[in-house]
């Protein structure tokens, strides 16, 4: 009992990450404090600017005042670089709901109302830092969950339409159909996933365009879950057959198709939906490793794996706060 | 047994050649092929390459030729003839090339098989019997971050650690003072520093599959009547526990081998991109994105044969254990 409890807490806390997870996805626009390709060159690597609520005043007391504090630039003599340095000295006032950079949110509505961001639209703030050529990391972050969590859901939309297919045919018919499919999934399943995605990805012409290849590298990742899929929904449908209540629908002269949409797929729906969720966060590692390698998704889109590609150091994984996400997201 | 093993092995054979077919398909799937792309080099370094010489090579590797055809160019020429095709990246056999990179993957990957399971065999039998203990809950947190962070992640804090704190160059096999060195204890010391960072990578990702799997096989077991038959008898706990529940649980622990081991690969192929290793995944990789068609269809083959090979031990290791399943 204690267990089942607590594992429903585990599932709800994880479930109200995935739900907020998406919700930045859908929101990003709104929520990044800069577009995602706002370049500034005088900013490049700057350090990320932590937030404070109070300032100091002169008095000796404390004011509420939410904040980031600025930058000094301080070049190194030796390597002769110029290097920024945050300074508590500076202050830069921040707060929600201010004015910035106009966006049409999803390209139809027109605002220039962001979440968070510098109260004087002169300002910039880095919460994350900035990168190579002084874009800012958090937004590029927030626009990287976009694709990134759109290509799980998608791919897992494939995954069940193809296991639900093939798993069913195979299970409702049985006989040479089921062999023929059973030894296809044995294949694939066996096969090591990396580097047949590695194949697979890296035949995507680098002449696509960005919308083409998204849609080709979700295929690709989307052929690691219906192997499963396809073996589970054949195992139940075979049992299913049986069933008085599929007799019955049978004799009252349903058609197949009724048969399997109307009376057997439903029953099995609970489990398929389990199945699910826990292919998600495999795809969406999917589509981050392949960026990572650099055949995956490209720049300028932006993904989680393709901002992981260009900051291969210990900063951007240190800065990168859907790991403790991603734990409690598998872990019903 | 004999006939056990046989009739695994006979099962294979389809499966082999999906394999290959579908290794054969990846390969094939850029558009052009290798030979579009060696005359678009040379034509870049300002010769060109006579049209007998395209036509010669194209006949050579029946480019012109439809798709079984040149699959069973391929497949014959390394079932019969052990031979790989030409590697245009590199400008040798590809057999030649992939051997050292196969053995040291399959050296990696037998280490991380081997620290999986002496990690996941005890921590399964203590969440076991002692369940939902504060041990248990914290192995099970463990286990799921382990899970959860991506392989390369993991690599790259690995290496970032070492390096940082341990002060050690982490890239590649060995240090530069050893690569060329002949085979001594400080070389092999050397490869132990090195070596652990892709295993502990590798390793940890399956490592708390695996623990649940046995947490929950014995668990199952443990509240049998045999078992409270033996307590009863005044056995002593850990003899019990180890003699004859543990025993039973063992199966399907031995049987997930199938799964683990193409997750294990992938860990391996990964892991050696991000950290340089000699290993089949760099060169695979550049391999794939050089259209060096030969060299990548050869390490996809391979790396799906010694899956199903891995698959094929665990079924003959199952046999072993459980006479029901050997008798069938």
């Amino acid at each position: 009992m204690l267990w089942k409890f607590r594992r429903q807490k585990v599932a709800m806390a994880s479930l109200v990450v995935v739900l907020l997870l998406y919700l930045v996805a859908i929101l990003a626009e709104f929520l990044a404090p800069y577009d995602v390709d706002m370049t500034r060159p005088q900013y490049t690597y700057a350090p990320p600017q932590g937030i404070s609520l109070f300032v100091t005043t002169p008095d000796g007391g404390w004011r509420f005042l939410p904040h980031a504090s600025g930058y000094k630039i301080v070049v190194d003599q030796e390597a002769m670089r110029r290097t920024f340095v945050v300074d508590p000295e500076q202050i830069i006032p921040i707060g929600l709901f201010v004015t910035g950079q106009s966006y049409k949110l999803w390209g139809l509505f027109e605002s220039n109302l962001h979440f968070i961001g510098p109260t004087n639209p002169a300002d910039t703030v880095y919460l994350l830092g900035s990168d190579r050529i002084g874009r800012d990391v958090f937004s590029r972050l927030i626009y990287g969950t976009r694709i990134s969590m759109s290509i799980g859901l998608a791919g897992v939309v494939i995954s069940l339409a193809l296991g639900v297919f093939l798993g069913g045919i195979s299970g409702y018919y049985g006989g040479a159909v089921d062999t023929a499919i059973q030894r296809l999934v044995e294949v694939v399943s066996a096969m090591p996933t990396i580097p047949l995605w590695m194949g697979l990805a890296a035949a995507i012409p680098l002449t696509w365009p960005p919308g083409l290849v998204y849609f080709t590298v979700t295929a690709i990742v989307s052929l690691l879950g219906w192997t499963s899929l396809a073996r589970e929904v054949r195992g139940r449908f075979f049992a299913l057959r049986e069933e008085d209540f599929v007799t019955a629908a049978r004799l009252d002269g349903s058609s197949e198709m009724r048969l399997i949409f109307r009376h057997m797929l439903p029953s099995i729906t609970s489990h398929l939906l389990a199945m699910v969720t826990l292919a998600v966060p495999a795809m969406i590692i999917a589509e981050t490793s392949l960026s990572f390698l650099g055949i995956g998704l490209k720049p300028p889109v932006v993904s989680w794996g393709v901002l992981l590609q260009d900051a291969q150091n210990l900063r951007a994984i240190a800065n990168a706060p859907w790991l403790p996400a991603r734990a409690s997201r598998r872990a019903p | 047994m004999l006939g056990f093993i046989l009739k695994r092995v006979l099962y294979m054979i389809p499966t082999l050649f999906g394999m290959s077919l579908v290794s054969f398909f990846i390969i094939q799937l850029p558009p052009g092929d290798f030979l579009t792309s060696l005359i678009s080099a040379i034509a870049d370094s300002g010769k060109s390459l006579d049209s007998a010489t395209v036509a010669k090579l194209t006949a050579q590797y029946g480019l012109d030729q439809p798709f079984y055809v040149q699959y069973w160019k391929w497949i014959s020429g390394i079932l019969f003839r052990g031979d790989f095709g030409w590697s245009f990246d590199w400008g040798q056999p590809v057999s030649r090339l992939i051997w050292d990179r196969m053995g040291i993957t399959l050296f990696v990957s037998v280490l991380s098989l081997i620290l999986i399971w002496a990690v996941a065999l005890p921590i399964g039998i203590y969440s076991a019997v002692k369940r939902y203990s504060i041990g248990d809950h914290i192995f099970t947190l463990l286990g799921f971050i382990g899970l959860a962070i991506p392989t390369f992640i993991m690599a790259l804090v690995l290496m970032y650690v070492s390096y940082k704190f341990l002060g050690q160059n982490v890239g590649g096999l060995f240090s530069p003072e050893y690569q060329d060195a002949p085979w001594s204890l400080g070389k092999l010391w050397d490869l132990c520093l090195h070596l652990w960072i892709p295993i502990v990578v590798i390793a940890t990702n399956s490592t708390a599959a695996l623990i649940r799997v046995m947490r929950a096989n014995l668990s199952d077991e443990l509240n049998k009547p045999y078992v409270v038959t033996a307590r009863a008898k005044g056995l002593k706990e850990f003899t019990l526990i180890m003699r004859y529940p543990v025993r039973i649980a063992l199966n399907p622990f031995i049987s997930t081998i199938g799964w683990v081991l193409p997750a294990l690969i992938s860990g391996v192929t990964i892991t050696a991109i991000v950290l340089n290793l000699p290993m089949a995944g760099p060169l695979l990789l550049r391999a794939l994105v050089s259209q060096d068609m030969y060299l990548a269809g050869a390490f996809i083959l391979l790396m799906s044969v010694l899956t199903l090979v891995g698959m094929l031990i665990s079924d003959i290791l199952l046999a072993v254990l459980d006479p029901r399943i050997r008798l069938q």
